[in-house]
Order: structure tokens, then C-alpha cells, then sequence
């Protein structure tokens, strides 16, 4: 008796010694400073001098007094409401194509997922001479048609847009797990439905979406995380700009604490933009119930 | 079987054949699209300063060429002379028309309006490009420090991150899963909302301006990798570990001779991931990282932007020298790539 209880002891002392590391990382790189941020969310902070306590100032400062926090996170959402989903539609649409067992499938996945192995910086360059309004590809290829393409990265109307259509490139990172996905959706459901006589349209809406669904929901919840760390492609070719035009709420946080050395003011807006990832995500979550199908709920 | 296939059978063969033409057409279109940037990159790369620059765009660089009369370089025509095309060079302009001279023959001289000929052109590839973009920037300087941080933020991630794994596969310990629920959350966290503190941390202890921020927080695990190497770690037999325990070996031994050999395509997924993120990573470098001398690669191709904006061969040659190494990564591994995200997308 006495001999069991100290080998389970003794378990679970190496238990706690071998993920001690990440014990460690998590007080010193993540409980400690988000505590830490929360206190100097108060105070004003320049790293040089002390940091003074002036209570719930920054935030009433960013609700009531800073126009740009509104613009940044209208921007944000801007791009979030147009590139989560045109990114999930063309996505998903690879994959069920490369579902339909056509030949080559390893030769397209990996065409359309090479752009997201590509570091940002390259990839950001590149567009920004694909964008060229004078000199650049897309502008010839619009020109082809009669159409002449507008300023793009220099226009304030078109360069949110252009970085919207940018971001299609990359959406083979979606198209990989949808097709995984639909890989592991057993065929004998869609042989069965055949035999009940359904269509591909029926096999679609009935099978594989509300199979999908989970998936979706999951890429879904990642993109809205994703588009509060936008970050590298609109620092490397805008800016923010042109006059904020793209000025992403996380190139605002950054411009905040590393450009002006707000460290306080900075911190708030990253407690403001948690809670904002927090409120959609949990949205997200809860509207789940109403359109996310999980097969286990069905067994059991 | 085939003889006997009824009708809507074969009817509905075709329908699925129709079926992947359409999808084939589509996923071509799409792959187009796709291609045309990167192709756009390698071609840009291999210009001269003036084709980089043209338009209409050139997606093989060609360039004029030129000929040598007393000691100029003069440009080749493809030019009508009475109703005869020949190939001469531009000798003088004179206004709107042109004297032009037969290389072969420099003693034939004709007049003729300059715009009605044709620059004669051929395909060059430039390849001292990638020289040159390379002593453009201290590019050498720049891939030692970036390897510097895959190369250990590699080891640092696959030995903590295995620890990790192996003490929330194996061990029951009170609040063991409470630990991991808390582990899982961290992923949903922004990493704004630690970035400042552990800034001013990293700038208290002197390690602003140096590769250690970017390395050593490597050593303390990461969500995504623990739990991959968990979930895989979980899936191997624990008769063995048993049977190893009988032997009298330890837990050390049974994570070193038993957990770990069986699991090289899981450890590999994590080092291809932890690489091509420490390669690829702009943001972080962007924080910590000032002065040139440890700049890394994502860092120093966006000041060489800032330098040679106008240069886009240049600019194109650095980019394609340091998007090469992810790519052959990618396709070296790919296999283990793709089941890579699955698994963290998925399951994740």
C-alpha cells in the first residue's frame, strides 16, 4: 500500500520535472506579462523614465479621444469581413475540386500551397512591384481588357483592396485542411446518397458542409485571430498608408509602443484588442451551436 | 462488368467525367493566377535595370542588341529598305530619321525614318544579379544570424517541446490536465498582450539588440508543438514503456530509447515548422533586433528595400535567394508538411 502511493508519487514529481520547462516559459513569458500589462495598461510609460499611475486614463483616451483607434479597427474589420471569407470560399472550392479525384492532386496542392511557405517580407516586395500602377503585371493584365488599373498601394481607396486580393494568394493554407477534411468524409455516405437518389448539390449542402462544418468553423475563429496580427505586408508596403488607409490595428499598437514609446497606451490597446479577439471568438463559438455538426454528438 | 453497365450507369460516367474537366479547367485557371507572381520573381531576377522596368511587361528578359562602328555601340534594326527587310545598325539619328549602316558592310550607308524599324533584341539572362545583390548588403552577415536562430531556435523547441510532450502523454499528476487546458488556451492568446512586458524584460537584462529574445523563449515550449508531439506520443504502445520499466530502466531512458526513436516523423514536423517560422519571421526580428550587424534575413531584404526600391532586379534576386531555402524544404518534406497542418489545423 504504503509502496504504491509512493510510486505514484513519485510519478507525478517527474510528471511536474518534465514539463517543468514549460511550466517556467508560461509564468515568465505569459502570466507574468500579461499581468504586467494589464498595471501598465494605467500608467504612462516611456521605458526611459518611471511609469506614472494615471488609472483608467488610456482607456478612456482610446473610447473618447482617438479617432486612429477607431480607424485601425475599422480597417481591421474591413479586411476581415472580405478576406476571412473570400478566403474561405476559394479555399474551399480547390479542395473540392481536388476532392473530385483528379489526376495530379499532389502537383496542385502544391502549387497552391507554395505562396504560404514564402517568407513575407519576399512575398510583400513582390506584390509591391506587381502593384506597380505604372509598370506592374496587373495593371498590364488589366490594361489587356481596356481597363486601366488604378493607383493600388498608393491610392487611399485601393489599397485595402489590393492587399485583400493579395491575401488570396495564400489561400492554399485554408485549401490544405479543407482537403484533408474532405478526404476523411467516408464515401460510402455519398454512395448511399446516390443510391437515395441526390444530386451533387444535395450531396454538397447535406454531406459534405455539415461534415465540413467543423473545419470551417475552426479556420474561421484562426482568421479572425489572424487578421489582429496583420501585420508584416502592410508595414513592409504601406505603412498604414496612404493618409491611414491601411493602418491595421496591430501596425497601430506597434506604432504606439515602438515609433512613439507609449508603452502604456500600447498596452491598453492590446487588452482592448484581446477582448475584442475574446467577444468574436466566443461568438463564434456560441453561434456554433446553430450551424457546427460534430459527428460524435450524433453517436452518442 | 463494363458490358453489362445499364444505361444511367454510363451516363452517369460521363457526367463524372464532365465533371473533372470542368474542375481540371477551374484548378488550372487558379494555378495560373497562382504561378504568375512567382514566375514574375524568377523572371524579374534574371533583368537588366532597363527590362525590369518596361513596359509592357517582358516575362523573358530581353535586351537590344548592340553593335560595334568606330568605336560605338550602336543599337541593331530589323528596317524596311526598299521593300527589303535588312538588319543594320542605327549609326547617327538625324531628327525623326536615322543613318544607317550595314556592320557587315560599314560602307553601306542608308536613310531611313528610325521609327519604322525594329530594335533587334535577345533573350539575356543576368545572372550576376544574385552577385551583385548579394555585395549590395551584407546578405552573408544577415543568413548567419538568421541561421544562428533557426539552428537553435530548432534544438531549443525539439528538446523543451519533447520534455513537454512526453510529461503530459505519460505522467498522472494532480492537475496535470488542468496544466494542459491552460497550455491549449495560450494558443488563443494575442501575443500583443504579452509583447510590451516582455520587451521592457528582454531591454532590462541587456538582450535588446541581440539574437537571445528570439532564441531563448524557444527553450520553454509552445503550445502548437507540444501538443502535436502529445496527440503522437499518445498513439505509441505503452507496452513498451511498461516492459522497459521492468528492465529497470528509467523515465529518461524510456523518453530516449523508446519515445523518441518511434517518433522521428513527428520531431521532423516540428523542426520543418519551427524552421520556416524562424526563417520566415519579420515581426519579432522587427522588435528586437537594431542595429544592421544582427539583422536577419527578413530584416535586411526590407532595408535593402528601402535602398534599392528602384532596382527591382536586385530587389527580386535578393527576394528569390532567400524564398529558395522554404521552398525546397517544402518540397523536400512535404509529405510530413501536410500532415503537419492537418494535424495542428484539425485536430488542433
Amino acid at each position: 500500500m504504503f509502496k504504491s502511493i509512493s510510486l505514484r508519487r513519485r510519478e507525478s514529481l517527474w510528471g511536474y520535472f518534465f514539463i517543468g520547462p514549460w511550466v517556467i516559459g508560461f509564468i515568465i513569458f505569459t502570466a507574468g506579462p500579461m499581468l504586467a500589462s494589464l498595471v501598465l495598461s494605467l500608467t504612462h510609460y516611456d521605458i526611459a523614465s518611471a511609469p506614472i499611475f494615471v488609472g483608467l486614463d488610456n482607456y478612456v483616451k482610446l473610447f473618447t479621444g482617438d479617432p486612429k483607434f477607431w480607424h485601425a479597427l475599422r480597417v481591421t474589420m474591413t479586411y476581415a469581413f472580405i478576406a476571412i471569407p473570400l478566403n474561405l470560399i476559394f479555399g474551399f472550392l480547390v479542395a473540392y475540386l481536388l476532392n473530385l479525384r483528379v489526376p495530379g492532386v499532389a502537383f496542385w496542392r502544391t502549387i497552391y500551397y507554395l505562396p504560404s511557405v514564402m517568407p513575407g517580407v519576399a512575398t510583400a516586395l513582390l506584390w509591391g512591384l506587381l502593384f506597380n500602377p505604372r509598370i506592374g503585371v496587373i495593371n498590364w493584365l488589366l490594361s489587356l481588357v481596356g481597363i486601366k488599373g488604378p493607383g493600388w498601394l498608393a491610392s487611399p481607396q485601393w489599397a485595402l483592396p489590393a492587399l485583400i486580393l493579395m491575401s488570396l494568394w495564400g489561400v492554399g493554407g485554408g485549401m490544405i485542411i479543407y482537403l484533408a477534411g474532405l478526404q476523411g468524409i467516408p464515401t460510402s455516405l455519398y454512395e448511399a446518397a446516390q443510391i437515395d437518389g441526390a444530386n451533387r448539390w444535395q450531396q454538397l449542402t447535406r454531406i459534405t458542409l455539415p461534415l465540413m462544418s467543423p473545419v470551417i468553423f475552426y479556420n474561421l475563429v484562426t482568421g479572425i485571430i489572424g487578421t489582429f496580427q496583420y501585420f508584416t505586408d502592410a508595414y513592409v508596403l504601406t505603412g498604414g498608408g496612404p493618409v491611414d488607409a491601411t493602418l491595421f490595428y496591430n501596425l497601430y499598437l506597434y506604432k504606439q509602443a515602438f515609433t512613439y514609446r507609449n508603452m502604456g497606451y500600447a498596452s491598453a490597446l492590446a487588452w482592448v484588442l484581446f477582448v475584442i479577439v475574446l467577444v468574436f471568438t466566443l461568438l463564434v463559438f456560441k453561434s456554433s451551436d446553430l450551424w457546427v455538426y460534430y459527428e460524435g454528438e450524433m453517436r452518442g | 462488368m463494363r458490358t453489362s453497365a445499364t444505361k444511367p450507369q454510363r451516363s452517369k460516367k460521363r457526367a463524372e467525367r464532365l465533371e473533372k474537366i470542368i474542375g481540371l479547367v477551374i484548378l488550372t485557371i487558379g494555378a495560373v493566377a497562382i504561378s504568375i507572381p512567382l514566375l514574375w520573381m524568377i523572371s524579374s531576377s534574371l533583368k537588366g535595370k532597363n527590362a525590369v522596368n518596361a513596359f509592357p511587361p517582358q516575362w523573358i528578359p530581353r535586351e537590344p542588341v548592340k553593335v560595334e562602328l568606330d568605336g560605338r555601340a550602336c543599337y541593331l534594326y530589323d528596317i524596311p529598305i526598299d521593300g527589303e527587310v535588312r538588319r543594320l545598325a542605327l549609326y547617327r539619328k538625324n531628327g525623326p530619321t536615322g543613318i544607317f549602316v550595314d556592320p557587315e558592310n560599314p560602307e553601306e550607308q542608308y536613310e531611313a525614318p528610325v521609327l519604322d524599324g525594329k530594335r533587334v533584341t535577345r533573350i539575356k539572362f543576368h545572372w550576376e544579379n544574385f552577385g551583385l545583390a548579394l555585395k549590395a548588403a551584407p546578405f552573408a552577415r544577415y543568413a548567419l544570424n538568421t541561421l544562428i536562430i533557426v539552428v537553435f531556435g530548432t534544438i531549443g523547441t525539439l528538446l523543451s517541446c519533447t520534455l513537454v510532450a512526453y510529461g503530459f502523454a505519460r505522467f498522472r499528476a494532480p492537475g496535470m490536465n488542468w496544466l494542459f487546458l491552460l497550455l491549449l488556451a495560450t494558443v488563443m492568446l494575442p501575443p500583443q498582450v504579452t509583447l510590451i512586458p516582455t520587451f521592457i524584460l528582454f531591454t532590462r537584462i541587456h538582450w535588446y539588440d541581440t539574437l537571445y529574445p528570439l532564441i531563448i523563449p524557444t527553450f520553454f515550449a509552445n503550445a502548437w508543438d507540444v501538443f502535436l508531439l502529445r496527440q503522437f506520443f499518445m498513439s505509441l504502445p505503452r507496452e513498451l514503456d511498461e516492459a522497459a520499466i521492468i528492465d529497470g530502466c528509467s523515465y529518461w531512458c524510456i523518453l530516449w530509447k523508446i519515445i523518441v526513436p518511434q517518433s522521428f516523423p513527428a520531431l521532423a514536423t516540428v523542426a520543418i515548422f519551427t524552421m520556416l517560422y524562424a526563417w520566415n519571421d519579420f515581426y519579432e526580428p522587427l522588435i528586437y533586433l537594431q542595429s544592421p550587424e544582427h539583422w536577419t534575413l527578413a530584416l535586411g531584404l526590407q532595408g535593402f528595400n528601402a535602398l534599392y526600391a528602384k532596382q527591382g532586379h536586385l530587389l527580386m534576386a535578393a527576394s528569390l535567394m532567400m524564398v529558395v531555402p522554404p521552398v525546397l524544404i517544402f518540397f523536400f518534406a512535404q509529405r510530413l508538411f501536410i500532415q503537419g497542418v492537418v494535424v495542428s489545423g484539425i485536430k488542433g
